[in-house]
């Protein structure tokens, strides 16, 4: 079937398989290959994209239930060669270490943000229990999201 | 001022957070455009024999390109036959051969939910799940073997021509005298549970074969090791092959080497002459990829009621799984590390290796050291209750001192440092042990149905077990003054290409920007050992801190020549990458103008650095739980931690280990276990089944330093990938048992997940209203 998909401000549209995954139609089709693949049952958020601004796991959405929606991926994030606030707050904070989980990290922590732009310690880390780190023990993950927080204050 | 020791941010982070990384999945180099899919086909029972393959479906599927079985390895020696010869017992190295073998693809036999039977060989991904679906396999089911305890009986064999079970035997003494000397003892038996690995990356790779030449692109923690196992498996010679290991999502020991199923693909590259990616899903990864632990253990600890602990001994029947990977290496280190921090008199330790229907057991963090930390502190903890000592305490009395370094262990280790009883005090103090004694004995007395529990670990582990076999480092200095290092370490996550250049800065003043550093690729790097057992640093870092060493005396002899000074008088400043005569600004010489002036337009210097001896890291953890007593629910309230592996080159790296680790202990202790049913089918191949810790199940950590140096390294430093593993899980699984002691509850099996706690709790209630 047809797909029209905005990624990160870009209009692309495809011939896709009916039943194609939004991610795989970014990493395939959009090759836009930062956003991972962690597992199959919607558990680990390493595919986490913003679909129309809100943080969706896109190995649970189809590409055609995409269709003339708007997606961001991490790639989409930075502004002119500058890292976005929750970016960069990772950066400082050491907030990544293998970096699979990152991406989905970062559009978890960009959503949270926008929903609620002063979280305490338990509200971001209960706001990202579908997202799994295995890493970093989530200490710098956790402290890069307050980061982002109290820059974006 | 030195950049050692500083709070340096990573400089791989910018790309992995803007563009993100290039892991196996991701490459869209020119040799895999058009690459084709592979997919497995895997055996759905833990035990059978294999009455036929019909592969007709799948092949008139669309997009199917071949569907190859273990008929189709005819390049390949004859895999060995399953009812082979030979008697097969005794002790002996693992991987084992003969009539232990693994095969690659499975034979007439598969021995575990997962095994290889099949591969499907397509255009798409999707058309690869569709035609494994189709490729029909017989089973004659036999009955599995489930857990170590049913695989020492011998009654179903999974290797019927070795007539046992059991791989590997090393007999504990049965001399009962030192513990009947002793006015206490205590045994236990202590289940340390299988678990996943689990990095976020699952296993990939992808393969190309042109030329006569196989490239092998795969997620490993060393490049180096593949390129021999496929060697050896595809019976080609090493330089017939490149291996290439981009970014690594998380390897956690699961990725050392390469297995069977990144074999085959390889081995299904050549054979069809198309390019091959796989990428494994979750629930492949989690019946396919090597797990972890997978012990059960005897304890026995005995000493008098002042604490002195006089006896210990540990029996540990490993779970090798179905084959032999690394499980015999286990409860070697096990029991290598058996008497962990104390000076005990008598210590006796032993182990059986024994195969179960089960996904095969390797090295996961700790890999045997964690197995050891957990059931020494456990019994020190069982040892302190049954005599009616704090806790803490009997640790004290038993450490060993700081004047006996370097101590030879009684079970063969030399430590070479230590200060034992200072990181349980700075651990204690950090935790305010005794405010938090007395915040326990306030609960308890007002009945308060939320019990808190404190544990304190104190622990000891081998770091660079092989210390002899070195590490790897070639330096280059441009001729436009920037440095490469190419390393035989391999990163996928620690920060070695900060860390490196940071060392290369120090030594030479080329500021780290200026500093690239490439690893995982054999045709640029072919000798390396790689990144396990939390050996990087020490070898790894070793090796560039040699080599920047030999590059800069080679410089000085260059600028020596040009200043036409004598060498003793020419110095390098580096804090502005400058060579001069003593005292003589106006004769600076740059780095490119002294590369520059070599006959090659480069300093090079290509070394290997080995350490006499494994290093000990050590340290103390205090865990704060509370336990609704009502529930069984377990909450970790603070979690507080020394850990001491010498001098720290950067501590957001050493401080992102320590994090890291503390959370898979922590993992272990209170949610993750790999279940199976009696007929061997896996209840927790997904991550839906599968309890994988998360943020909200954790507090945020405290650390405190400390940093006692080993000699055994130019740096100085020990290992620090495991230690927060290690010393973590055993705390908490005390401080969870200690919060509900009071009750008479003297063990709980990790998980400890609230229906383990409640059946605790609700029994001994039972048997204190009896």
């Amino acid at each position: 079937m047809k797909v029209d998909l905005t990624v990160n401000g870009k209009e692309i549209t495809a011939d896709v398989e009916d039943r194609m995954l939004l991610v795989h139609f970014l990493r395939d089709v959009a090759d836009l290959t930062a956003t991972n693949i962690g597992c199959d049952t919607t558990s680990c958020g390493a595919c986490t994209v913003l679909l129309d601004g809100e943080s969706v796991k896109s190995c649970t959405v189809l590409a055609a239930q995409a269709s003339g929606h708007e997606i961001t991926t991490v790639e989409g994030l930075a502004s002119n060669g500058t890292m976005h606030p929750v970016q960069q707050a990772f950066h400082e904070q050491h907030g990544l270490q293998c970096g699979f989980c990152t991406p989905g990290m970062v559009m978890a922590i960009v959503s949270m943000l926008k929903e609620n732009p002063h979280p305490t310690e338990e509200q971001v880390r209960t706001g990202l229990e579908g997202n799994l780190c295995r890493c970093t023990g989530y200490h710098n993950i956790v402290r890069a999201a307050l980061a982002a927080a109290e820059v974006s204050a | 001022m030195s950049i050692m020791g500083t709070r340096v941010i990573r400089t791989e982070d910018p790309r992995l957070l803007t563009a993100g990384g290039v892991y196996v999945d991701d490459l869209r180099t020119p040799e895999l455009s058009g690459a084709a899919r592979l997919t497995f086909v895997r055996s759905p029972v833990a035990h059978a024999r294999i009455t036929g393959i019909d592969t007709s479906e799948a092949l008139s599927e669309p997009g199917v390109i071949a569907v190859l079985t273990v008929r189709d390895m005819d390049d390949l020696a004859p895999p060995p036959p399953d009812s082979g010869d030979g008697d097969g017992a005794g002790e002996g190295p693992m991987p084992l051969g003969g009539v232990w073998s693994e095969p690659l693809l499975a034979v007439d036999t598969v021995r575990y939910v997962g095994e290889p039977v099949a591969v499907v060989i397509t255009d798409g991904r999707y058309q690869g799940e569709d035609a494994a679906d189709l490729v029909s396999v017989d089973y004659d089911p036999l009955p599995a073997v489930v857990g170590p305890a049913a695989a020492v009986t011998d009654e179903t064999l999974l290797f019927p021509a070795a007539g046992t079970n059991i791989a590997a035997t090393k007999p504990a003494p049965t001399d009962d005298a030192p513990f009947e000397a002793c006015e206490a003892v205590v045994e236990q038996v202590i289940v340390n549970q299988r678990v996943a690995c689990l990095p976020m990356e699952s296993r990939a790779t992808a393969a190309s074969y042109q030329n006569g030449k196989l490239t092998v692109w795969h997620s490993s923690q060393n490049a180096q090791l593949c390129r021999f196992i496929i060697a050896g498996a595809l019976g080609m010679a090493p330089d017939q092959i490149r291996v290439v290991v981009p970014d690594v999502g998380g390897g956690f020991g699961a990725k050392v080497g390469i297995d069977r199923d990144a074999i085959i693909v390889a081995w299904a590259a050549r054979k069809t002459g198309r390019s091959l990616r796989w990428a494994e899903t979750r629930s492949e990864n989690l019946v396919g990829m090597t797990q972890g632990r997978a012990q059960l253990q005897h304890i026995k600890i005995g000493g008098n009621r002042d604490g002195r602990i006089l006896a210990y001994r540990i029996e540990v029947i490993q779970d090798s799984g179905a084959y032999g990977r690394m499980s015999a290496f286990l409860p070697f280190l096990t029991c290598l590390m058996a008497p962990g921090v104390y000076d005990i008199p008598e210590v006796q330790t032993g182990y059986q290796v024994t195969f179960t229907n089960a996904t095969p057991i390797s090295a996961y963090r700790g890999a045997g050291r964690p197995e050891a930390t957990a059931a020494i502190e456990r019994a020190v903890d069982l040892f302190a209750t049954e005599i009616g000592m704090d806790p803490a305490e009997v640790r004290r009395r038993n450490l060993v001192a700081p004047d006996r370094f370097p101590f030879q262990t009684k079970t063969g280790a030399l430590y070479d440092t230590g200060r034992y009883e200072e990181a349980l005090d700075k651990v204690l103090a950090a935790a305010g042990y005794d405010q938090l004694r007395e915040d326990q004995r306030r609960r308890r007395a007002s009945g308060d149905p939320k019990q808190l529990g404190i544990g304190v670990s104190t622990y000891v582990e081998i770091t660079a077990a092989d210390a002899g076999a070195g590490e790897t480092a070639k330096l280059e200095v441009k001729d436009d003054g920037t440095a490469v290092v190419y390393t035989g370490s391999s990163a996928h996550g620690q920060g070695h290409h900060t860390a490196w250049a940071m060392l290369v800065q120090d030594e030479l003043g080329i500021p780290m920007d200026q500093v690239t550093v490439i690893h995982g690729d054999t045709d640029l790097i072919p000798v390396g050992v790689g990144t396990y057992g939390s050996r990087s640093l020490q070898l790894g870092g070793s090796a560039v801190h040699k080599a920047a060493l030999e590059v800069k005396d080679d410089a000085r002899h260059q600028a020596a020549a040009m200043l036409e000074a004598a060498e003793a008088d020419v110095v390098l400043d580096t804090a502005t990458g400058l060579w001069q005569v003593r005292g003589d600004p106006d004769t600076a010489l740059s780095w490119a103008q002294v590369a520059g002036h070599t006959s090659g337009g480069s300093l090079i210097a290509d070394v290997s650095f080995t350490a006499d001896r494994p290093t000990f890291p050590f340290g103390a953890h205090v865990s704060v739980v509370e336990v609704d007593t009502e529930t069984g629910q377990v909450k970790m309230l603070r979690h507080v931690t020394v850990d001491d592996a010498g001098p720290v080159l950067n501590p957001i790296l050493a401080e992102g280990q320590r994090h890291g680790g503390i959370a898979q202990g922590a993992a272990q202790a209170l949610f993750e276990e790999v279940l199976y049913d009696p007929d061997g089918n896996p209840l927790t191949s997904t991550l839906a089944d599968y309890a994988a810790i998360s943020a909200p199940d954790l507090p945020s950590f405290e650390l405190a330093s400390s940093e006692t140096p080993t000699d055994l390294n130019p740096l100085g430093a020990k290992g620090i990938g495991e230690a927060g593993t290690i010393g973590s899980t055993p705390a908490i699984q005390n401080a969870v048992i200690d919060a509900v002691s009071h009750l008479g509850i003297r063990h709980i099996d990790m998980p400890t997940t609230p229906q383990r706690v409640w059946t605790a709790i609700t029994e001994a209630r039972k048997a204190s209203n009896q």
